[in-house]
C-alpha cells in the first residue's frame, strides 16, 4: 500500500511541480530579460481561471474556453503592461513592489466584487474525466496527467523557441546584457511587452489547467506566486532551465513532506507530538530547501547573469 | 538606494517634526477623551505599535537599502511569543518581552545569514518566502488555535502587577516603546555603525575594499530591526489580546513597507507617519466601502509614479513652494 502511496504522490508531485513551471516560467523571463518584479503575476494566474469558468458558462466547451480565456487573459496582461507596468521597469525594485502589490488588492477585489467570494469550480472536461489504471492496484486522475503532459509539452516549446528562434536568442541576450542589445538597434520595449504577452499567457494557462481540480477564488494566485519566486530564486533569475529543474524539486519537496511527514516522524517520536510537528516541520521544507541552496550558491543554481 | 535622502539635507523645522509627531501622541489621549475615547485610543495604539515595525523596516530599508518583504514575521513572532507563554499561563512582561525579542534576534540572526548573503531582488523574494514560512508554521500550529489563532486570556503582567489592563496605561506603556525604538534608531543611524551601514547601501564594494565586514554589520542591523518587530508584534498581542497567522501573512509585510513608503524612506519619523497614514486611511476607506482595496490599489499605483519621496517628501516640496512664493 504504501509504495502505491508513493508512487500517487510522487506524479501529484510532478504536477505540482509542472504547475509551478508554467507559472515561474513567465515569471523568470519577465524578470530575466525586464529586470522587473513582478507580484501582479500571480493575480493574472489566477484571472486565467476566472476567465476559464466564465468562458466555459457562456460557452459549454473547454476548448473553446481555455482559447478565449488565454485571449482575454493576454488582452488583460497588455492593458497592465501598457498603462501602468511599462513605466516601472527603470524605477526601484521596491517602487515595482508597491505599484504591482496595489495592483493585486486591486484584481483580488475586483475578482470579488465581479463574480463573488465563494468559490467556483470548473468541471473536467468529459473526455479526460475519469481515472486511469497505471498498473494493477494504482488508479490516477487521467486529468492530473493531462496536465503534466501539457506542462511538459509547454516546457519542449519554451526550450525550442528560447534556443532555437530569433526572438528566443534576443530573450537570451537581453537577460544577460539588456542595454547592449537595445544599443545594438533592437526595439527593447517591444521585446519587453513579447515577453510580457508570453509570461501572462502562461500563467493564465496554468490557472485554465488548475481550475478543474482546485477551487477558483480570490487569492488564489498569492501563495502560488511566493512559490513561483522561492522557485525561481533557487533556479537562478532568469535561467529557464533553472525554473524547470527547481520548479519540479519544489513540487515533489512539498507533496512528498507534506504526505509522509507524519510516518517519518513517527518512527523516532510518538504518535501525538508526531501529528503536531510533522505538518510544521512540512510546511518548512521548501523554504530550508531555498536557505540550504542559497547558502551555497547565493545567485541559484543555473544563474543566469555572467555577472 | 536612490529614494533615501538622509536628514541633513533637509531643512531646518525638520527636527521640529519628530518632536511635534510625539507631542501630538502624548496629548491624543487626552483629546480622545471628549469624543470616542475607546475608538481613537484603540486605533492610535495600533498606530504606534505598527509605527514600531514599520520604523524598524525603514531603518533597514532606507538607511541600508535592504528591502525585506517578510517583516510582518517578526511581528508574528513577537505576538505568538506573547500568545504561547500567556496559554500556558505565564504573563509577566519580565519573562515574556526578553524571550520574545530573544526569538525574533534569532529568527533574524539565521534567516537573515541566508537573505544577506543575496542581493536586491533576491533579497526581497528570500524575506518574502521566509516571512510565509513562518507564517505556514503558525497555521500548523494545532494546539495553539492553528489558521484560526487564539485570543490571550489576559494582557501582559509586570511581576505580578497588571500594569497593562487599564487601555490608557497600554497607550501610554506603547507610546514610550516607540519613543524608545526611535531614538535607539535614531542614534544608530548616526553612530559610528550606523556611518558603516549606510556606507554599505551606497557602495557595498568600497566598504568592503576600506576593511569592513559589510556582510556582518548588515546582519547586526536585521537582527536589530528583526527584534523591534518582535516587540511590536508583542504589544499588538496585548492591545488586541489575540494572536493569529494573519498577523505575519505577506500582505502585512507589504502594508509595512507601505507605511514606510508613505511616510518617506529613510526618514525614521516619517515611518510614525506613514503608519498613521495607512491605518488611517484604511479605517476611513472602509468606513465609505467594504471594497475599499479598489480605491487602495490603484492610489498606490499613482503614489509610485507620480508622489516619490512619500506624504512628507510631498509636502515637503510643497511647503518649498509655498515659502518661495
Amino acid at each position: 500500500m504504501s509504495l502505491t502511496l508513493l508512487i500517487v504522490q510522487t506524479l501529484n508531485g510532478l504536477q505540482f511541480g509542472v504547475l509551478l513551471f508554467l507559472i515561474a516560467a513567465g515569471l523568470t523571463l519577465v524578470f530575466g530579460v525586464m529586470d522587473f518584479i513582478n507580484l501582479a503575476h500571480g493575480v493574472q494566474y489566477m484571472l486565467g481561471a476566472y476567465l476559464a469558468v466564465m468562458f466555459y458558462a457562456l460557452t459549454g466547451n473547454f476548448l473553446i474556453a481555455l482559447v478565449l480565456a488565454l485571449a482575454a487573459a493576454l488582452l488583460l496582461g497588455l492593458l497592465l503592461e501598457f498603462t501602468v507596468f511599462r513605466h516601472l521597469y527603470d524605477r526601484d525594485h521596491l517602487e515595482q513592489v508597491i505599484a504591482t502589490f496595489g495592483i493585486i488588492l486591486f484584481l483580488n477585489q475586483g475578482v470579488k466584487v465581479v463574480w463573488g467570494a465563494a468559490p467556483l469550480s470548473l468541471p473536467i472536461p468529459d473526455m479526460f474525466a475519469g481515472t486511469i489504471v497505471l498498473s494493477p492496484g494504482i488508479l490516477y486522475p487521467i486529468w492530473r496527467l493531462m496536465i503534466i503532459g501539457a506542462g511538459l509539452a509547454v516546457a519542449l516549446i519554451l526550450y525550442l523557441l528560447v534556443s532555437r528562434t530569433r526572438v528566443g536568442m534576443l530573450v537570451r541576450a537581453g537577460a544577460t546584457h539588456a542595454r547592449i542589445v537595445s544599443a545594438l538597434g533592437i526595439d527593447i520595449r517591444r521585446l519587453f511587452m513579447i515577453v510580457f504577452g508570453f509570461g501572462t499567457m502562461l500563467a493564465a494557462f496554468a490557472g485554465v489547467m488548475i481550475a478543474p481540480i482546485l477551487s477558483v477564488e480570490p487569492g488564489m494566485g498569492d501563495s502560488v506566486l511566493i512559490l513561483a519566486f522561492v522557485v525561481i530564486v533557487i533556479g537562478g533569475i532568469g535561467s529557464m532551465r533553472g525554473a524547470f529543474i527547481a520548479a519540479l524539486l519544489i513540487g515533489l519537496v512539498d507533496t512528498l513532506g507534506r504526505s509522509f511527514s507524519i510516518d517519518i516522524l513517527r518512527l523516532i517520536m510518538p504518535p501525538s507530538p508526531a501529528r503536531t510537528v510533522g505538518p510544521a516541520i512540512a510546511s518548512m521544507l521548501i523554504y530550508v530547501l531555498m536557505a540550504l541552496v542559497l547558502y551555497f550558491r547565493p545567485a541559484g543554481l543555473f544563474p543566469a547573469k555572467g555577472r | 538606494m536612490s529614494l533615501a535622502v538622509t536628514s541633513t539635507s533637509r531643512g531646518r523645522h525638520y527636527e521640529a517634526l519628530p518632536v511635534a509627531i510625539f507631542l501630538v501622541l502624548a496629548l491624543a489621549p487626552l483629546a480622545a477623551a471628549f469624543g470616542a475615547e475607546t475608538y481613537l485610543l484603540g486605533l492610535f495604539t495600533r498606530v504606534m505599535i505598527y509605527g514600531i515595525a514599520a520604523l524598524a523596516l525603514d531603518f533597514i530599508c532606507g538607511y541600508g537599502g535592504l528591502v525585506s518583504f517578510g517583516h510582518a514575521a517578526f511581528v508574528g513572532i513577537g505576538a505568538y511569543t506573547a500568545g504561547i507563554f500567556s496559554a500556558h499561563g505565564i504573563t509577566d512582561m519580565a519573562i515574556t518581552l526578553p524571550v520574545a525579542l530573544l526569538v525574533s534576534a534569532l529568527f533574524a540572526w539565521l534567516t537573515g545569514t541566508v537573505c544577506l548573503r543575496t542581493k536586491s531582488v533576491y533579497f526581497i523574494m528570500i524575506t518574502l518566502a521566509f516571512g510565509q514560512m513562518i507564517y505556514f508554521v503558525a497555521g500548523s500550529l494545532s494546539p495553539y488555535g492553528g489558521d484560526d489563532g487564539m485570543t490571550l486570556k489576559l494582557r501582559s503582567t509586570l511581576f505580578g502587577f497588571p500594569v497593562l489592563q487599564n487601555d490608557r496605561a497600554l497607550y501610554y506603556a506603547v507610546l514610550v516603546f516607540l519613543l524608545a525604538s526611535y531614538l535607539l534608531c535614531r542614534a544608530i543611524v548616526a553612530s559610528r555603525f550606523g556611518r558603516v551601514f549606510r556606507g554599505a547601501r551606497d557602495n557595498p564594494t568600497r566598504m568592503a575594499t576600506i576593511g569592513y565586514d559589510v556582510f556582518r554589520y548588515q546582519r547586526v542591523a536585521y537582527v536589530i530591526a528583526g527584534c523591534l518587530g518582535g516587540l511590536s508584534g508583542f504589544l499588538l498581542a496585548n492591545a488586541t489580546e489575540f494572536v493569529s497567522p494573519s498577523f505575519m501573512s505577506w500582505q502585512r509585510s507589504g502594508e509595512l513597507i507601505i507605511m514606510v513608503l508613505f511616510g518617506g524612506i529613510g526618514t525614521l519619523h516619517g515611518a510614525i507617519v506613514g503608519a498613521a497614514a495607512f491605518l488611517l486611511l484604511e479605517d476611513m476607506l472602509g468606513g465609505i466601502t467594504e471594497n475599499w482595496k479598489l480605491i487602495f490599489g490603484p492610489m498606490l499605483v499613482l503614489i509610485v509614479l507620480f508622489a516619490r519621496g512619500g506624504l512628507l517628501g510631498l509636502t515637503q516640496s510643497l511647503w518649498e513652494r509655498l515659502r518661495r512664493g
